[in-house]
């Protein structure tokens, strides 16, 4: 399969998602440069992690205005995989795909440190290779990664299943120490309703080999390449 | 004399030196001429006081490919086609006037550097020194410039992988920010500064031009602080954005191979810039003012060329390439301007449309006169080195606790407790390289994926013991980085220096320049490691005391296999420890000089330091192969603190990586115990050099030993790692958790 990853002046996880998703997993990658509308012939797209726009006004804030996001809205509406790590997460709630905003840490300041995430679902085209409630060890690394929704939002989110990941300890337990950033209820990764685009603030791209410390994961990008690859997706 | 001695103050030239500047002239300089001359005759862009002294330093090995001076930055060969690009360079006086932005700056300007090389940057390090964090002010000076490092690094997607912080009073008024970039680049892509080729277009890409910075290289970097607090206008501001964007941009114009020459736009602004390439390439230019796009109006010619505006570059093209670079940087929605072209004829020549500014030979810029001066210790530099036992009540004897009372506070105290809450707000794993980060080891590691390689990187200085011992501080310096390199696996190739110090004019400020300086040679050829790029930093003082002597050393070491690099905790229970470079502990006071332990125990920097560099190589070799072998599990240096805080960090680190693992215990063995000598505190405080505790699997114990035997080291098997405390006889005898406590909470204060 083919993956998309986007290019936005200021990115910078985009050569990192490009070696995971090639260099170790062996698919096809190829960057998408902001300014083009054309996600043709890529069967996921991943918005990469970075400071789009140096994150001057708003993480996220105008990254959204960029064309390519208007080919991220078609090719989330047609129900195909897209992630968005990091930035692209703050991205992708910019735009609408993903409810909810990231904001600033609670104590307001950059972290960058290994967590781990504990897998609420395991039939979803990012986790079919995860076990259920597994820890998985992918670390952070962002100033605005603290989830935030108002209330019937996070309600509505746990109610639809669509917390996918959530700031654990070690052995799986969530609690307020694991949480790096103060995010609402822990949360560290959602789903849209479709079940076709995720948002998390950790980078999986960092934790794809176990000489890094983990490979954790490749268990996200397996997924997507499992569910291509399966026609599971709608 | 038709200028005032006001005026060559603020450009900090001395009436001699501006009689000089008349007569290679032969006449009166213009204000825009005066003022090229300034800045490029200034120490930080001339190096008048210190270059005659860095010429004592070996530059050059079979693997260097650049040498200081030559380039922006050293260049090494690594092999399989592949070049690190390195250097440190400081930005002190910023940082003191306005920490963020000082700090940030420092860190964009020594990455355009290494950009300049035409490497793409893969790692940032730093080296800081502030007053005790008990001083508010130091607090907020410390936290302004990790927020500074932090915004500017994790914006540009460039690790920052290994750093050191110390404090000491000498540093209140005037702290330390040094700021290292490494890059890699293939060799067949290194850029040239070097403008060579007449009718060639100067193109100016980046930021627009504004009155930032003027003055930054003649004015900042050589005055004193207070005169400095006026000064707040001629900090640079950064915008880390911008400079992501200039990376990319100029790596892609450099990949068309249309770019003759790339120059980054550091101190003096446009001035040092176009003068040194075209001095580099023997060539002269013509540049209009008119052409330099600003970010403000009403900029004379001669702000217009000493601004410091940052996130600026020159490129060097024929004009029948221009349009090509230009597409190139219109994509990354860069600014990119043709400001003047390289002409045969060597002059410098600016205009402003069609007036000339200015028109001086390029060779006289380029060549500020150098001063070799005679330097004189005072008699109470040479009296702080003796020192007798007598001069050090044991502390158990002055009240001071016993053995672990000391441990505990040692492993609290700022200087040698946890950094995490500083590196964990640094991005360090982006690029998705970093092998050993931050805390882990004792320098970081990072792989190469196109090879399988991996390079490590340290950073380290030492300013108690220059102050003490200028010249076996300097041998000191170079000693602990290498040692470094040498306890992850690696081959230390090569160094970068930053020199910190006070007025050069003053005879004990130039001693002890000219003595660090020669005791880091002696080393540097001792150890056969190149000193391949750096920068000084001079007239470091306030109300007329100057900082510790302070050395900052970076070093770049290499490791064919990543996967046989070391870590610094012991990674399980069952293994035995050995001590490598010392066959029992022993209590010489000469151990105690410069030691945290006097410092934060006794309040004392006195002492003579010592090193047997022989036995220092020796202990370095021994400790790579151990590793390379596979036959020690883990090594940590014994430096700050001591044998026992390092044992102690060992310890506390254990297998912990990414949050799963944790501490482990340690029993001495009952012979190494019983063999600590009466005075415990310099055995177990004491900061002899040489010295790298390993973990090994205990059957494999003969074979370290026997190696260590047969390298000529001393060594000694002196416990076994286990349980839930670090023991040490009757001496020490406290859980891990404890120990851990104090070291993760000793800076903890800075940050509330």
């Amino acid at each position: 399969m083919r993956f998309g990853i986007l290019v936005f002046p200021g990115t910078w996880s985009d050569t990192d998602c490009h070696y995971s998703v090639s260099g170790v997993l062996g698919q096809e990658a190829g960057y998408v440069w902001h300014k083009s509308a054309d996600l043709t012939g890529y069967d996921a797209v991943i918005v990469p992690g970075g400071f789009s726009y140096g994150d001057y006004l708003r993480a996220g804030a105008i990254a959204r205005f960029s064309p390519v996001m208007a080919a991220v809205q078609d090719f989330a509406a047609g129900g195909r995989p897209v992630i968005g790590i990091c930035n692209g997460f703050q991205i992708l709630c910019e735009a609408g795909l993903l409810p909810g905003a990231l904001r600033r840490n609670g104590h307001l300041q950059y972290r960058c440190q290994w967590t781990h995430l504990r897998t609420e679902r395991v039939d979803t085209p990012f986790s079919s290779r995860c076990r259920t409630a597994q820890p998985l060890a992918v670390p952070v690394s962002h100033g605005e990664g603290s989830y935030y929704a108002d209330d019937a939002t996070v309600a509505q989110l746990e109610e639809q299943g669509r917390v996918l990941f959530r700031y654990c300890e070690a052995d799986g337990s969530v609690t307020e120490a694991a949480n790096p950033n103060g995010s609402v209820a822990n949360i560290a990764g959602i789903i849209s309703e479709g079940g076709n685009v995720l948002g998390m603030m950790p980078h999986p791209e960092r934790s794809c080999e176990p000489l890094l410390g983990s490979d954790d994961g490749n268990l996200i990008f397996g997924s997507i390449i499992d569910a291509v690859a399966g026609g599971t997706l709608r | 004399m038709p200028v005032s001695k006001e005026i060559l103050d603020e450009i900090a030239l001395s009436p001699d030196e501006y009689e000089m500047i008349v007569e290679r002239l032969d006449r009166e300089p213009n204000p825009v001429e005066l003022g090229m001359f300034g800045a490029l005759w200034s120490e930080h862009c001339g190096y008048k006081h210190s270059r005659p002294l860095l010429r004592m330093l070996p530059s050059t090995s079979e693997r260097t490919l650049s040498q200081a001076g030559a380039e922006n930055a050293g260049a090494i060969d690594i092999g399989n086609g592949l070049a690190v690009v390195f250097k440190v360079e400081s930005h002190n006086h910023p940082s003191a006037v306005e920490p963020l932005q000082g700090a940030a700056t420092g860190v964009g300007g020594i990455v355009r550097d290494i950009l300049a090389m035409g490497a793409r940057p893969v790692a940032l390090l730093n080296s800081l020194r502030f007053g005790p964090p008990s001083e508010p002010a130091n607090r907020r000076l410390l936290r302004g410039v990790v927020d500074g490092i932090g915004w500017y690094g994790n914006c540009i997607g460039v690790p920052d992988v290994a750093g050191e912080i110390y404090f000491d009073e000498s540093y209140s008024q005037n702290p330390l920010v040094n700021a290292m970039c490494v890059g890699i680049a293939r060799i067949e892509d290194l850029a040239s500064a070097a403008a060579d080729t007449p009718g060639d277009v100067l193109l100016l890409v980046g930021a627009g031009t504004g009155r930032d910075g003027i003055h930054g290289a003649s004015g900042l970097a050589s005055r004193t602080f207070e005169e400095e607090q006026e000064l707040r206008p001629t900090v640079q501001v950064g915008n880390p954005f911008l400079e992501k964007t200039l990376i990319e941009a100029c790596l892609e114009a450099l990949a068309t191979g249309k770019v003759r020459a790339l120059q980054d736009l550091g101190a003096a602004g446009l001035t040092s810039a176009v003068v040194e390439s075209v001095a580099r390439g023997r060539r002269g230019f013509v540049l209009d003012i008119d052409r330099v796009h600003r970010r403000e109006s009403g900029m004379s010619g001669y702000d217009v060329m000493l601004s410091e505006s940052q996130e600026r570059m020159l490129l060097v093209a024929a004009e029948e390439h221009v349009s090509e670079i230009r597409n190139v940087f219109q994509k990354w929605d860069v600014a990119c301007h043709a400001v003047g072209t390289v002409t045969e004829e060597q002059t410098a020549r600016v205009t402003e449309g069609s007036q000339t500014l200015a028109a001086a030979p390029v060779e006289h810029l380029a060549d500020a006169p150098q001063y070799r001066l005679s330097g004189q210790p005072t008699p109470e530099d040479e009296a702080r080195r003796r020192i007798e036992w007598a001069d050090v009540p044991l502390a158990e004897a002055a009240g001071l606790g016993n053995a672990g009372d000391v441990l505990l506070r040692l492993l609290a105290s700022p200087n040698i407790a946890s950094r995490q809450g500083v590196y964990r707000q640094y991005d360090h794993q982006v690029q998705t390289n970093t092998v050993v980060g931050p805390g882990e080891g004792d320098a970081a590691v990072l792989r190469i994926k196109e090879t399988g390689q991996a390079i490590a990187v340290a950073i380290d200085g030492n300013g108690r013991q220059c102050y003490l011992d200028p010249y076996r501080g300097g041998q000191r310096v170079v000693a602990e980085v290498t040692r470094n390199l040498s306890c992850v696996g690696t081959e230390p190739l090569a160094l970068t220096d930053c020199l910190n110090f006070g007025n050069p004019e003053r005879p004990d400020i130039y001693y002890q320049l000219e003595q660090c300086i020669s005791g880091m040679a002696d080393a540097c050829r001792q150890l056969g490691v190149p000193v391949v790029s750096g920068n000084v930093s001079l007239y470091n003082e306030s109300q007329g005391t100057a900082i510790f002597p302070t050395p900052i050393v970076g070093g770049l070491g290499l490791l064919d296999d990543a996967s046989k690099h070391c870590r610094a905790g012991f990674p399980g229970s069952g293994l035995a420890v050995v001590l490598l470079g010392a066959e029992r502990l022993t209590a010489e006071v000469s151990d105690l000089a410069g030691s945290e332990y006097l410092y934060a125990v006794h309040g004392m920097v006195r002492g003579q330091p010592e090193i047997d560099m022989e036995l220092e190589g020796r202990v370095q070799a021994l400790c790579r192969r151990l590793i390379g072998d596979g036959l020690t599990l883990s090594a940590h240096d014994c430096s700050d603190g001591g044998f026992a805080v390092a044992l102690a960090e060992c310890c506390i680190l254990g297998d912990d990586r990414i949050g799963g693992g944790g501490s482990v215990g340690f029993t001495a063995a009952d012979a190494f115990a019983e063999s600590v000598p009466e005075r415990w505190d310099a055995a177990l405080f004491g900061e002899a050099p040489s010295r790298i505790l390993v973990a090994v699997e205990a059957t494999q114990l003969p074979d370290v030993l026997g190696a260590a035997d047969a390298a000529g080291v001393p060594a000694a098997a002196i416990g076994e790692t286990g349980g839930d405390s670090l023991r040490i006889g009757g001496r020490v005898d406290l859980p891990v958790a404890e120990l851990a406590d104090a070291w993760r909470g000793g800076l903890s204060g800075v940050w509330a």
